[in-house]
């Protein structure tokens, strides 16, 4: 497993105080771990600290609305790891 | 102040969008209802009240930055203290700083000192949303109202 998907199920296990153990991979934020909105908004604040970058949320969320992309592109644990990848890179570049 | 119409605040004392810092200040009324109960005979003003005034400054701070393009919502009070015991017409100075300025949302630092002396601070978060209604032009308004200069949102 990637060191951002270890970074990231830490900042979600405190977070929002999910067993850490139940936090994979392949768990959707919102349908597996049953964090809402709110929620993610703390979760965000951690991992913009943490990585310092800032997470697309309102992008994000309009694609999502506008059927433009699934929530799993954003929301599965590995997808959205891979987003902060990308977002990291691009600060890097 | 008004504390039964929530307006906590009675002058904006300045605007700093490049520092993303805000300045106000107000005077703790002499006579409110809230004291006949807060508490009787001991008049304090309530520690919620004090968080309602750091998170009101807090919002004029985010809606000064975002050129009142979409309102603050709270969300969340993390590490609040309530550090001191204020009373009736007492002058108090209110400060918020940006702290984190993210999509969709932004977490600010807020303070209140009396006399120099702290009073309470907390970090607050909130949700930006567009405005409902005719609320963005009522904001416009209180700002105003409240000494701060407001632009015209971006185009």
């Amino acid at each position: 497993m990637s060191s951002t998907f270890e970074k990231v199920a830490d900042i979600i296990a405190e977070t929002a105080d999910i067993d850490r153990a139940s936090i994979t991979e392949e768990s959707h934020a919102i349908d597996d771990l049953g964090i809402d909105s709110l929620a993610f908004l703390d979760i965000a604040f951690a991992i913009d600290k943490a990585f310092g970058i800032k997470l697309p949320l309102e992008q994000w969320t309009q694609e999502v609305n506008e059927g433009k992309a699934p929530a799993e592109n954003y929301f599965v644990m590995k997808n959205l790891c891979a987003r902060i990848d990308e977002l990291v890179a691009a600060k890097k570049a | 102040m008004q504390l039964e119409y929530f307006q906590m605040i009675d002058q904006v004392v300045s605007f700093d969008r490049e520092g993303a810092r805000l300045v106000a200040r107000s005077r703790i009324p002499v006579v409110s209802p809230i004291f006949e109960g807060h508490f009787p005979g001991h008049p304090l003003m309530p520690g919620v009240l004090l968080i309602e005034t750091m998170a009101q400054t807090s919002g004029y701070l985010l809606l000064g930055l975002n050129r009142f393009v979409s309102m603050p919502f709270l969300t969340k009070v993390n590490a609040a203290n309530l550090r001191r015991f204020v009373g009736p017409d007492t002058p108090i100075d209110m400060e918020a700083t940006l702290l984190h300025d993210g999509s969709g949302y932004a977490v600010t630092k807020a303070r209140i000192t009396s006399g120099g002396k702290a009073v309470c601070d907390a970090e607050i978060m909130f949700k930006l949303l567009p405005f409902p209604d005719m609320l963005g032009e009522k904001m416009r308004a209180n700002a105003a109202r409240l000494g701060m200069m407001v632009e015209e949102p971006a185009a």
